[in-house]
This record gives structure tokens, sequence and C-alpha cells, in this order.
């Protein structure tokens, strides 16, 4: 896919010096499919970036590949211009689908605390210069107030929170999140998304962000990578969710509207009859009768 | 207060020479450290969600137990051997997915079950005495013997140094394995090096309260601890202290127990550890039950 960077007027204020993550010509084939096809996007520090696509459009493939759990069959990932090392303190990272035991003796607390040091060996001793950091870090993203509780009791956007500072503590350039809104109502959505969209600007973090809906993202997104069909095409969200080049990314005609300040992807009139036929692969699609 | 009033105080309960004996002594120290390497153990157990390894192991040191007496050797070393083969076929076979896990487990219990049905058998026909087979499924902490203190100290302590070495990756590899893959941890060599710890911390179980009940010792009090506390390095403690403290008041009971009945003949160490296991963890959930109680009405 074409990249898009130099058409697009403006970035150069918009980004903070080189590309902590280049991510050039990617392409994965996971028993005989082709996952991701030249994927290619660059992000720069401080810049917040949504990863568009439906459901097994190849979204968690490619932070695998971004974190080095998987294999490339073609192309590279550069993290601050270097190829990437095994242990990256580079990036810090949030998983799908987080579920814990509400059992689990684990505080808040100590989870951002395992994000210190959790690839050493031994007992962490306490000290007060850990707890202080501890401490700063559950303030940063508005988690004080649940520090000493089990981070299984926790609601989804609270455990989000706790995530996101084990994340942030060992100080990384770049934020991977998978996911993180999927679990989340409409207000924690927000309220997470807001506040990664402020970690970014302040801490000058390049945060990448996957979803499936657009939406939520579309007032801090400074640069979306939309994925489908295993290719990508990137840019602002007013270079990228056009008609024409959606158009072209899904190999079939498809509209984009503008409803009530809601982006809507939908199959094109022309292929009406399709359009029960595409509703999974169109993310932020809702059928228009 | 002076000791003779103490003692009298006690008499009734902890019977005159109690500690007199060697077996007592022992026992209660072979108790204390099998107790608190379970504990310890047993709380990753617990939160990795591998009580059912754990059970397998425990199960499977049967036939290591039942070959170990054929043989005549000291039980301990047929348990640890098989158990430590037991958890390398588990970790080849594909323990680690989570799908494959309890398949890969169900298998190999089934089949080590099937050769201690047989070894059992040689045992109690070859040797002529049913004792074996109680003392390889139920334990006998009583005639464990001093000579053999040594090597469940050793064993103890190579069990607590794995674990206090990859505290921290553990822990995270427990909340999400993801999350611990991605800054770098071998997740896999993380999980065999925890299934090496805990094949060896069921072995040291299976030798006091049998190849049967480990499971008791290892998951029991660490559930416990894991309802009273909400912190990771208190759990373990707590585990550890729970186990002891029901290893020593069952050897106590069964110990007072030969003065029960007539025929001079004591109840099981083992019964007494379970039950009270067993009551401590009934008892830690009530303060839960009450909480939901009052808040529902």
């Amino acid at each position: 896919m074409t990249r898009r960077d130099e058409q697009i007027p403006g970035l150069e204020q918009l980004a903070g010096g080189e590309e902590i993550l280049s991510v050039q010509g990617i392409s994965v084939r996971l028993s005989g499919r082709e996952v991701l096809r030249e994927v290619s996007f660059g992000i720069r520090p401080g810049e917040f970036t949504g990863l568009i696509g439906s459901n097994g459009a190849g979204k968690t493939t490619l932070f695998r590949v971004i974190l080095g759990l998987q294999s490339a069959s073609a192309g590279q990932v550069l993290l601050d211009g270097r190829p990437r090392s095994h242990r990256n303190p580079l990036i810090g990272y949030v998983p799908q689908k987080f579920l814990l035991d509400p059992d689990m003796p684990l505080r808040a607390r100590d989870l951002v605390g395992l994000g210190i040091d959790a690839h050493r060996f031994g007992i962490p001793l306490p000290s007060r210069a850990r707890r202080a950091l501890i401490d700063q870090m559950l303030q940063a993203v508005d988690a004080d107030r649940f520090g000493d509780a089990r981070v299984g009791q926790l609601s989804g956007g609270e455990q989000q929170r706790v995530l996101i500072a084990h994340a942030l503590i060992a100080r990384p350039k770049l934020l991977l999140l998978d996911e993180p809104l999927a679990n989340l109502d409409l207000r924690a959505a927000q309220e997470v998304v807001a506040l990664l969209a402020r970690i970014a600007a302040e801490q000058q973090i390049a945060v990448l962000i996957s979803a499936h809906e657009m939406n939520p993202l579309l007032p801090v997104m400074d640069r979306i990578v939309y994925l489908a069909g295993g290719r990508a095409a990137s840019g602002t969200t007013a270079e990228v969710v056009r008609a024409d080049v959606l158009s072209e990314l899904y190999g079939s005609h498809v509209d984009v509207l503008n409803v009530h300040g809601r982006v809507l992807v939908v199959a094109g009139a022309g292929d009406a009859s399709d359009l029960h036929g595409h509703e999974a692969a169109l993310p932020g699609m809702e059928i228009v009768q | 207060m002076s000791g003779a009033p103490l003692a009298a105080l006690l008499a009734p309960v902890i019977e005159p020479g109690f500690f007199a004996g060697e077996d007592v002594r022992v026992a209660i120290v072979v108790g204390a450290v099998v107790a608190i390497v379970s504990g310890t153990v047993g709380v990753f157990t617990v939160i990795r969600g591998q009580s059912f390894a754990g059970e397998a192991l425990g199960d499977l040191n049967t036939p290591g137990g039942s070959a170990a007496f054929l043989v005549g050797v000291a039980p301990l070393w047929g348990f640890v051997a098989v158990s430590v083969v037991a958890a390398a076929v588990m970790e080849l076979i594909g323990i680690q997915r989570p799908r494959g896990r309890d398949l890969a487990t169900g298998i190999v219990l089934g089949a080590g079950l099937g050769v201690a049905a047989l070894l059992l058998y040689l045992d109690s026909t070859v040797h002529n005495t049913t004792g074996a087979t109680f003392t390889i499924l139920f334990g006998s902490v009583f005639t464990v013997g001093s000579a053999t203190i040594p090597l469940v100290v050793l064993l103890g302590m190579a069990v607590l140094g794995i674990v206090a070495a990859l505290y921290r990756p553990l822990l995270l590899s427990s909340v999400s394995a993801e999350m611990a893959a991605a800054r770098g941890i071998h997740v896999r060599a993380l999980g065999a090096a925890y299934l090496l710890a805990l094949a060896l911390a069921v072995a040291l179980a299976a030798m006091t309260i049998g190849a049967i009940l480990s499971t008791a010792l290892l998951v029991g009090p660490a559930a416990t601890a894991l309802r009273l506390t909400r912190r990771p390095g208190r759990a373990i403690a707590l585990a550890g202290l729970l186990g002891a403290a029901a290893m020593w008041l069952g050897i106590l009971l069964a110990y007072d127990s030969f003065a029960w009945s007539s025929a001079g003949t004591g109840w099981p160490v083992s019964f007494f550890v379970v039950t009270l296991i067993f009551l401590a963890y009934l008892l830690s959930g009530l303060p839960g039950l009450l909480r939901r109680r009052s808040g529902g009405s």
C-alpha cells in the first residue's frame, strides 16, 4: 500500500521528530493464509494513532509482529530507527480481553509495580522511592482511588487505567493497546480515550490503539491505520476515511457517510445485495435502510 | 509464667511425652517444611489455574512410591523421581496450551495410575502386606525417620529458591502470559521451571500426607489465604503458616488419638490435617458470605 505521509499538510508541525515506530512492508502468513500483506506506516512521538479494522483484519497479528512475538515473512519493524531487540523497553503493551479472577491476590498497585521490573529475578524490595513512583503513576491515570483494591474486582474501565499505568511506569516511548475499548460502556471508553490523548501529548509518547470502531477515537486521532483484507491505508482520517481509498482497500465499492458527526462506512449502493455479506468486514458500518 | 503451670494446663491436650519420641520430633520438623513449601507453591498453582496438574502430579506419586517400596528404597526417592518425570512428560505433550493442558494432564494421569495398580498389587503380594498401599496413598509422617530430614530440607530449599528467583515473572505471567511475553519473558521456560517446583513440592507432600492427599496441602491453605489477603507476598506467607498449623495440630491430634480407643491404635495424621485444612477453608469464606448477606438486604 502506498504511504501517504508526504501528502499530508501540516504533519511537520504535528510530528515531534523522527519516527519512533516504523513498520516497513510487513507481510505475515499464518498456516498458509496471508494475514497481512505489505503493511507500512510510521508513528512519531506524541502522535495518537488508531489501528482500525474489523475482527480478523489482522490487528492483533500486527501488534504481535511489533512486539516481536510473531515473525514476519517479509518486511521489517524499526523502533527508534533500529531493528527491534528481543526485550524492548521502548514499548509498553496493554493486551486484549483482560479478565482477571476476582480472588487474585493482587492489588492495583502491585500490578503497576510489576511494570517496573517484572522481567527481573528475585523478590521486589519495598522502598519509599518505589512506592512514590507507583503512587505517582496511579495518579497520572486517575487510579489512586482504587490503588489498594484487588485488580480482579475493578470495573473494565478501572482495569484499563491500571494496565495503562503498568505499561507507562517503565517509561516507554510507544504505547500499544489492543482493543482497550472493547468491553467498556460509552462513558468509560471516552474517559480512557481522553486519558490516552492527554498522556500522548504531555509525555510525548506515541500511542497506537486498535479498535473495530473508529468513532470513539475520531476526536483525538492524529493518524489512522485502516486494515482490511490484510492490507493497510494510513494517513490522517481525512486522507484515509474516503470512499475511493477504502473501496480500493476492500476491493469493492463502499460509501463513507457522515451522520451527525459519526462516520459510517457502508457497502455502496451498487452492491446493496452484498450488504449483509460484507457486514462483518466493514468496521464502523451500520446498516442504513 | 513458669513452665510447670503451663505444662499442667496443656496436659489434657498435649499428652505427656509428646515431644519425647523421636518420630514425633521428626514429624514436626518435616511437616513444617513440607507445609511451608506446599503453601508457597500452592498460591501460584491456584492463581495459574493449575490445580488439576497439581492433583495429577500428586496421584502420579503412587507408582513412584510403590516402586520404591518394591525395590526397597525410601519412598521419597520414588516420589521425587516419578513426579519430575511426569512433570516433564506433561510439559512435552503440551501442558502450556490452556486447551491442551487438561487433556495432557488427564492422559498422563490415566497411564500412571494404571502402572500404580500393578505396582501396588505386587507390593502387597511380594511383601505380603497391605501397609505399603496405605502408606503410599495416605502417607505416614511418623515413619519418615530422622535420616531423611536433610534431604527434605534440601528439596524444600530448592523449591523455595526457584519460586523466590522467579517471583516477579511468575506473578506477571499468572496475570497475563501475553503481557509477560511482550516484556521478553520466556513464558514457556518459566512454566517448565514452575512445573518442576510443583513436582518437587507435591513429592514432599506425598511423603507426609500421602500421594492422593498431597493436593489438599497444596491447594487448601493457598485457597484459604487468597480469601484472607489481597497481597501476593502475604498470601504466600499465610498459606505456609496455615499449612504448618494444620500439620502440627494434625500431628498432635493423631498422637492424642492413641489414647482415645482402648485398642491403642491412633487415627491417621492425614485425616486430621486434611480435615483441619478443609475447616479453615470453610471458615475463611464466612466473612465474605456475611458481607454479601448484609450488602444484599
